[in-house]
């Protein structure tokens, strides 16, 4: 994309910052997440995260060739699509259903809408959402993890994601370290954790959008008689919070802009944990704010330089 | 008009002027019946019913209709055809009557059958009028199974009731699959036609399927509103 807007004749500074580097960045941030899945779940989701990243890839080569435009898997955006599909996906999934994702990530989401940079909601997020709307069955197949609590278990194969287990069967330790079910990239929080640092000292994400995302999340969760800390490790609050609702493409770019979206993202997910019939709110949430950002961008326009109206508001 | 023939009235309505995927009225019942192909395909016969029907008769009352409550007539005709279709259907189908529920009776309001009759069998005889209710039918027909055969073959794994595929992807068969294919299909649509049309463009109605059959130079005159309101 940069190499279009070259107008150049000075010597310039560059910041070496690309959408490659970004990228990079934040394959870098999932690592940590994605060698927890590996520990806990054993090497199937080291085979589920290759069939994504792969068929990712693939998929966004080929509908580049169809459409006659440049090739962008190069940027590696793909391969952060299909690694946090993955993440997003139970570890006994049917591989074929990954694939379907895949497609409807990076072809229906991402590559009709026009390629990186164009899609209106996060590619991953809208296929785990498909996927979650075609295929619950199999969406919500938890198998237990390595040293979850056997209260957990409800038979040999089956185990309890900490939303809808009963209270008292994980603790905060179980949570932490991610001896529970639930996808493969959501049950370690601290590794989720560490990524978000990483990204942050990056200076590839700013710190609003997950920190008042997760404090809102925590106020709601008290409101409505929730235990805060317990909301905001189960689940996929984290890897919604940190890596999801942090997509540029998909949030605002405006500082009050990225803290509405944010309290609208925690807002909601706690209403669709406390009241839904859903165990699971954070990708609806997100997605759902995801559609709203163009109107939260036209309402926190930045005052002109100059312009003189009212004093609250905004910073710039 | 008078260049058309007879038989390039009744084809245009398949894809050319297709009512679902290139005019887009009818949107509701397409996105509502089409949860299996044994619906859509029952939608669109009692549609193209009611259609020729009510084609034959407004265009055969379109110089005793005055101009100012032409709407309410034409209404109160379709509604007629639709008691009888809706009758027909509850004695010999009720199976058909069962699944397409509210949306059967709702062809009054349908704004393909009113569309027509304020666009065509208004203003010209019987028998073209007939061909162009035939013509629409078959096409909101065709639309509808289209739609009808991809979402219950990808929703439910089936087709016409008989089961194929073992995997089945719910979504299709849900209102958010519904649009996605309806958008599929008007884009294959506006594909073809773009490739079949290759008339250069002079004047703004051209790009317009319905420039043969409107009077106004621009597109803000009654016509439209018309075919707008009925939905």
């Amino acid at each position: 994309m940069e190499q279009k807007l070259h107008v150049s004749s000075s010597p310039h500074f560059k910041s070496g910052n690309s959408t490659r580097r970004i990228m990079l960045d934040v394959i870098i941030a999932l690592c940590p997440a994605a060698v927890a899945s590996c520990i806990i779940f054993g090497l199937r989701s080291l085979v589920l995260i290759a069939i994504c990243i792969a068929s990712c890839v693939l998929l966004e080569f080929v509908s580049r060739k169809i459409m006659k435009r440049d090739t962008t898997i190069g940027d590696l955006s793909a391969v952060v699509t299909g690694l946090l599909l993955a993440l997003n996906l139970p570890v006994d999934i049917n591989p074929l259903i990954a694939v379907f994702g895949c497609l409807i990530a990076i072809v229906v989401v991402k590559q009709m809408f026009g390629g990186i940079g164009m899609n209106f909601v996060n590619p991953a997020l809208a296929a785990r959402i498909v996927l979650l709307v075609s295929f619950p069955s199999a969406m919500m197949h938890w198998v237990p993890a390595l040293g979850a609590p056997a209260a957990a278990q409800i038979d040999a194969t089956t185990a309890a994601t900490p939303l809808v287990a009963e209270k008292g069967v994980y603790s905060y330790v179980d949570l932490l370290i991610g001896r529970c079910g639930g996808s493969i990239g959501e049950v370690c929080a601290v590794a989720l954790i560490l990524g978000g640092i990483y990204l942050v000292i990056r200076k590839v994400i700013s710190p609003i959008i997950p920190c008042v995302y997760l404090g809102t999340a925590a106020v709601m969760s008290l409101i409505v008689g929730l235990d805060p800390l317990y909301q905001l490790l189960s689940g996929g609050m984290l890897l919604g919070a940190i890596f999801m609702a942090t997509d540029y493409t998909t949030s605002p770019v405006t500082k009050w802009g990225k803290v509405i979206f944010a309290v609208g993202c925690g807002f909601f997910t706690i209403m669709l944990r406390a009241f839904s019939n859903m165990p699971e709110g954070v990708s609806f949430s997100i997605l759902l704010m995801n559609i709203l950002v163009p109107l939260i961008e036209r309402a926190t326009v930045p005052r002109t330089l100059g312009f003189i109206k009212k004093k609250k508001g905004e910073s710039k | 008009m008078a260049k058309k023939s007879l038989f390039q009235e009744f084809t245009k309505g398949i894809i050319k002027e297709n009512p679902v995927l290139c005019l887009v009225l009818g949107t509701c019942p397409t996105l509502a019946v089409t949860t299996s192909a044994s619906n859509a395909i029952g939608m669109g016969v009692a549609a193209t019913a009611v259609l020729v029907c009510s084609n034959a008769v407004i265009s055969a009352l379109r110089k005793f209709i005055p101009d100012k409550v032409r709407i309410p007539a034409y209404i109160t005709i379709i509604a007629g055809f639709v008691s009888i279709v809706q009758m027909l259907v509850k004695a010999f189908a009720p199976a058909i009557n069962d699944s397409l529920g509210i949306y059967l009776p709702l062809i009054v309001v349908n704004c393909i059958i009113l569309g027509r009759a304020e666009m065509f069998a208004g203003k010209n005889p019987v028998l073209p009028s007939i061909l162009d209710g035939l013509g629409m039918g078959v096409g909101f027909t065709a639309a509808l199974l289209c739609m009808g055969i991809i979402r219950e073959f990808f929703g439910s794994g089936s087709l016409f009731g008989m089961q194929i595929m073992p995997i089945q992807i719910l979504i299709f068969i849900l209102p958010p699959g519904g649009f996605f294919v309806f958008g599929m299909l008007i884009m294959l649509a506006n594909k073809l036609n773009s490739r079949a049309g290759k008339k250069v463009k002079s004047s703004p109605c051209d790009g317009c399927p319905m420039s043969e059959n409107c009077d106004a130079k621009t597109c803000d005159k009654p016509a439209k509103e018309a075919t707008s309101n009925a939905d």
